[in-house]
């Protein structure tokens, strides 16, 4: 893998931030797009843009054929049996919330109880808070290992006979976590219960098969897989989605109306209501092909290689703590003593280098860890060492900066 | 030691000062207002109480979480509203409001140590940091108004 001809693909990395070069080590929150995503919506727009499967005129034709396409690409991509089986969303929040307030509003039921884990972002827990509030149905915790590992005793110990719903990350947006979703899987359907799996931090950075994971709902988003925002996607096992009701209703998701009954479309698309995001899916297969161009396999030992390399480094600097596991995903957490975090990423900015800082949609994580923020560097196939170079220089001008200023 | 004169428009002194010894931290006891505000996108949060007495704020401490820039300008609000009126503290916060926002601002009243926050107009992200205090100050006299 060439980063530097990598890099050449993805024109907003060639850029002066407050006159130094950008460092973007944000990507956990929205990567950037290469060209071949970028010239494909623009294409789109440009050359056959209409609405899907509605038109007989031949722009319809082939912008169906694209959108359809693209749902094939992320079956394959995936590893799913059936585009019956994949459903656009507007992201993973989307996705999660669709199973939550269609699967989970039928199927748990008061006594019941809803497992999931305290590192999750918040998207994969307010829709089951509201499931569980909505129905008497009890939410649980399965408890973190101090260094932010889950132990398969304790998911045995969560889940029991009377757990409906399992939802876990597969990989930590704050620790960078690889949870054990297959494992998580088997406890899960030994007790009778279905696993939603978050995928917005896997799917960019590493194979992915549903099947070999044996998840029941696998949810992730376009835009942090050098796609455009504003597409998800989830996943569901057929004889799952064909039990379940639609959520939205209205245009592109009917059979037949009538004045006082109507009856849905066949999978995938009676939960496709409204004219579907288009641009977004055809702009999403194109990040699948160049990601696949590239190699997944490639990316995340690339990713490993950059964390690492993070981890060692970052370890150098006196007074800085960093959160979760050393085999981790391409991404590190931390915090310097005495510096808040928002002032860690202002000067950081200064210097030209995009992080996040907060709490990360993860508040009670970050209650876990016992601390209001935090700071994060993440990774993708375009960040390099030298750029984690430029972190650890600048990450040691903020401590001596805020000493002096102190 | 200065690398950066950009950031140092941010994080003068006075600033540094503040965040380093915050005037006014606790809460208050007996009758007082009680207002608790925090900024969901960050987790900064501002636990405020005021002391009102006929329409004039008599005390007022602040305990919270938060950035340089969230946790000085709390500690400066609460040391600038003390022992003014409601109107005044209010007309205060309009100020400082348009002071962060880069805007004119009415330049009659001597502002103090909070003229030093003038700088983080220039940094969009930050702004929302330095206002939680004031927000939370306004949420808690215009209930009181309400009362009067």
């Amino acid at each position: 893998m060439n980063v530097k001809e990598l890099r050449q693909l993805f024109p907003i990395l060639d850029q002066q931030v407050n006159g130094k070069p950008l460092v973007y080590l944000d990507s956990a929150a929205t990567s950037q797009k290469p060209l071949p995503v970028i010239e494909a919506i623009d294409n789109y727009y440009r050359q056959y843009n209409s609405n899907v499967h509605r038109g007989v005129h031949t722009l319809g034709t082939k912008a169906t054929d694209a959108y359809e396409g693209a749902r094939e690409k992320v079956r394959r991509f995936i590893g799913a049996a059936s585009t019956e089986e994949i459903i656009f969303t507007r992201g993973t929040t989307t996705a999660i919330n669709l199973v939550a307030a269609s699967y989970g509003r039928a199927n748990v039921r008061e006594g019941d109880e809803i497992v999931i884990t305290y590192m999750e972002h918040h998207s994969n827990i307010i829709p089951w808070q509201q499931v569980a509030k909505q129905t008497g149905a009890t939410l649980k915790y399965i408890p973190l290992q101090p260094d932010g590992t889950i132990r398969l005793e304790d998911v045995e110990q969560t889940v029991t006979p009377n757990t409906k719903i399992v939802a876990v990350m597969h990989v930590s947006n704050v620790l960078g976590t690889i949870n054990p979703v297959k494992e998580i899987a088997q406890i899960a359907h030994k007790n009778g219960a279905v696993v939603v799996v978050d995928g917005a931090q896997s799917t960019p950075h590493m194979k992915v098969n549903v099947q070999d994971i044996d998840c029941d709902f696998y949810a992730f988003s376009g835009h942090k897989m050098c796609g455009p925002t504003g597409i998800g996607v989830l996943y569901g096992k057929k004889h799952l989605l064909e039990q379940m009701e639609p959520v939205e209703f209205g245009g592109e998701m009917i059979d037949f109306v009538g004045l006082y009954e109507s009856t849905w479309k066949e999978l995938p698309w009676k939960f496709e209501g409204g004219t579907p995001i288009i641009a977004g899916a055809i702009g999403l297969g194109a990040a699948i092909d160049f990601l696949e161009q590239v190699g997944l396999d490639h990316i995340a030992e690339h990713e490993h290689r950059l964390a690492q390399y993070a981890l060692a480094q970052l370890a150098t600097i006196e007074g800085l703590t960093i959160y979760g596991p050393k085999e981790r995903a391409g991404l590190v957490t931390f915090n310097i003593d005495g510096v808040h975090p928002h002032d860690v990423a202002t000067v950081l900015d200064a210097e030209g280098i995009a992080v996040r800082a907060g709490h990360h949609c993860a508040q009670p994580l970050m209650k876990w860890l016992n601390v209001t923020a935090t700071a994060r560097a993440s990774f993708y196939l375009y960040n390099t060492e030298e750029e984690i170079d430029a972190l650890v220089s600048a990450l040691k001008k903020t401590k001596e900066y805020f000493s002096y200023v102190f | 030691m200065s690398f950066n004169s950009h950031l140092d428009t941010l994080y003068r002194q006075v600033i540094m000062d503040h965040y380093k010894n915050p005037r006014n931290r606790g809460v208050l006891e007996g009758e007082h207002v009680d207002i608790n505000m925090n900024n969901p996108t960050c987790g900064d949060r501002i636990h405020l109480t005021l002391k009102v007495e006929d329409g004039k704020i008599v005390d007022a401490k602040f305990e919270g979480e938060g950035c340089s820039i969230s946790m000085s300008s709390a500690s400066m609000m609460t040391e600038a509203i003390k022992g003014k009126t409601i109107e005044e503290a209010l007309k205060l916060s309009t100020i400082f409001s348009d002071m962060m926002q880069g805007k004119d601002y009415d330049d009659s009243i001597d502002l103090g140590d909070i003229e030093a926050l003038q700088g983080v107009s220039k940094f969009p992200a930050r702004i929302k940091c330095a206002t939680l205090a004031w927000k939370a100050m306004e949420k808690g006299l215009h209930g009181q108004q309400g009362q009067s």
